[in-house]
């Protein structure tokens, strides 16, 4: 249990430092910055002691609960992005099959621990499913389309993100019980990936990636960001089964997929108008703008820590 | 009010709101108890349930939403949630001169109960908001001191559209504008569209 508390406590001052920081702006506003910035930073900090929070129940709790909670969070990202992305009325079966039979039945697998079966339902057999029943529903108007938004929604908000709860049944050889620890390593790195990434935006950045898409990222942000998230992320390396070189490898790994969600995720909400996910419908929290770092990252950090962990060693 | 009713009243409101993960908003207006009718668009079976789940507790128990009796009477599942969330049906089918749905509709109101009603009469295809009946028109006239409260419904045809008995739980969200009254001397046809443009009004607050 060393390694955890260590982890614990590591995470604990750092959203200690953060809270503080937010506060101390909130509190001194001449301070030039942005009011609105800084309440969009508190926002997160209270997102970060959410997902925290629910990181430590995992540690305590059985896997089954945790796979759980990963589902129930799918399930309200892809009630977002199905409410943000126009649908025709003969769209409406195959959606009552994605939410209510594929989104279930992809994390049943994973906490069945079927890798063979929940690698492959939703991107063969979903993927199958779903023109096949809009065709059969008779509308073909935009058809294409629809069906590729019904895809895309199931694909990065369930799909993508139970790979994030399988990581607790990897196998690391002469570490066995270490994948409760690995998941909370992999939640906190996209979170700090993100939190950097956004801090050198707004201390240094200058160019652009793509404007039209993102008016705050920047290649400084993404080369800043990684480089001090990957020092971070090495200083770590103690809480997981990996060596240095391999930490900030898998770090390095990491920022490069957070950005990948970040920037695809906002082309999205640039297209149908909106600037974030939770200021679509009101009072809702926004689940699938602080998710989509993590459902980009999880598939891809969960293949190169298998291969690692059980194909190299 | 039974304990029983109470209950189960708290329970289909809870339902329906995680069914339809409405969000509720009061633009310029506040929810009270007073005797008020809710009027709005209307796109889903779901409306009447969701609207009446959208208010508070105390409001809720004195509101009755208006609903179709041939929808509302068909299978006990139905019978039994029209029961519950209190509803005024309304025989569509046959309207009688002496039996106007606007006199059963005041005498039901007594001076007690709030009223919503969906003043397009069928269900629009949940696009735009269609010609608005005369109804609630004669609803004022009878009682000018009754506040009119005009309700946006977002994206509940997507839930639960026409002719589907499968719900797809995405987002909705409930509007509540500003009360409004009949003005003296107002015509029928004016106060209709001032009433369906307060509804639109909201859609984009």
């Amino acid at each position: 249990m060393g390694p955890t508390w260590g982890l614990i406590g590591v995470v604990l001052g750092l959203l200690a430092v953060a809270t503080a920081v937010g506060q101390l702006l909130k509190r001194y506003t001449e301070s030039g910055i942005n009011p609105a910035a800084v309440e969009t930073f508190n926002a997160r900090v209270r997102a970060w002691w959410m997902l925290c929070s629910l990181l430590g129940a995992a540690v305590v709790f059985p896997n089954s609960v945790t796979v759980t909670l990963f589902g129930l969070i799918s399930f309200w990202a892809l009630r977002e992005f199905i409410t943000l992305t126009p649908t025709r009325l003969g769209d409406h079966r195959s959606l009552f099959w994605v939410f209510f039979l594929f989104t279930p039945l992809q994390y049943v697998l994973v906490g069945m621990h079927l890798y063979e079966w929940y690698s492959i339902l939703i991107p063969v057999y979903a993927f199958l499913f779903i023109p096949a029943r809009v065709a059969i529903a008779g509308d073909y108007k935009r058809f294409l389309e629809r069906a590729a938004k019904i895809q895309s929604g199931l694909l990065v908000c369930v799909y993508c993100l139970s790979f994030a709860p399988a990581l607790l049944e990897l196998e690391i050889p002469d570490k066995p019980g270490q994948t409760k620890l690995l998941l909370f390593f992999f939640v906190v790195m996209v979170q700090l990936c993100d939190a950097l990434q956004h801090t050198w935006d707004g201390l240094f950045g200058r160019h652009h990636i793509a404007p039209a898409v993102s008016s705050s990222r920047t290649w400084e942000g993404f080369l800043g960001g990684s480089g001090s998230a990957m020092l971070l992320g090495t200083a770590l390396y103690w809480a997981t089964p990996f060596s240095p070189l391999e930490t900030g490898a898998m770090t390095a790994l990491i920022s490069v997929m957070a950005l990948a969600g970040g920037m695809t995720m906002s082309a999205i909400k640039r297209d149908r108008g909106v600037k974030d996910y939770g200021t679509l419908v009101q009072g809702h929290g926004g689940v699938l703008d602080r998710i989509d770092s993590i459902c980009f990252a999880a598939p891809v950090f969960f293949h190169a820590t298998r291969y690692l962990l059980t194909e190299l060693r | 009010m039974t304990r029983q009713l109470v209950i189960s009243q708290g329970l289909l409101s809870a339902a329906a709101k995680i069914l339809s993960g409405s969000s509720v908003r009061w633009v310029d207006s506040q929810p009270d108890v007073c005797q008020r009718v809710y009027f709005a668009n209307h796109t889903s079976h779901l409306d009447a349930i969701v609207v009446w789940s959208a208010l508070p507790r105390e409001v809720r128990q004195l509101t009755r939403p208006v609903a179709a009796k041939d929808y509302w009477i068909r299978g006990w599942v139905r019978r039994y949630l029209a029961r519950t969330f209190n509803a005024l049906l309304i025989d569509r089918t046959e309207i009688k001169v002496h039996q106007s749905p606007v006199d059963l509709m005041l005498r039901e109101m007594g001076d007690k109960y709030s009223l919503i009603v969906f003043p397009e009469g069928g269900r629009s295809s949940g696009e735009g908001v269609g010609e608005f009946k005369s109804g609630l028109y004669y609803l004022c006239k009878k009682r000018p001191h009754l506040e009119v409260v005009p309700v946006h419904i977002d994206n509940l045809n997507r839930v639960l559209p026409r002719g589907e008995f499968l719900p797809v739980p995405l987002l909705s969200c409930v509007s509540f504008g500003p009360p409004m009254w009949l003005e003296s001397g107002e015509s029928k046809q004016e106060f209709l569209t001032r009433a369906r443009e307060a509804v639109l009004k909201l859609k984009e607050a």
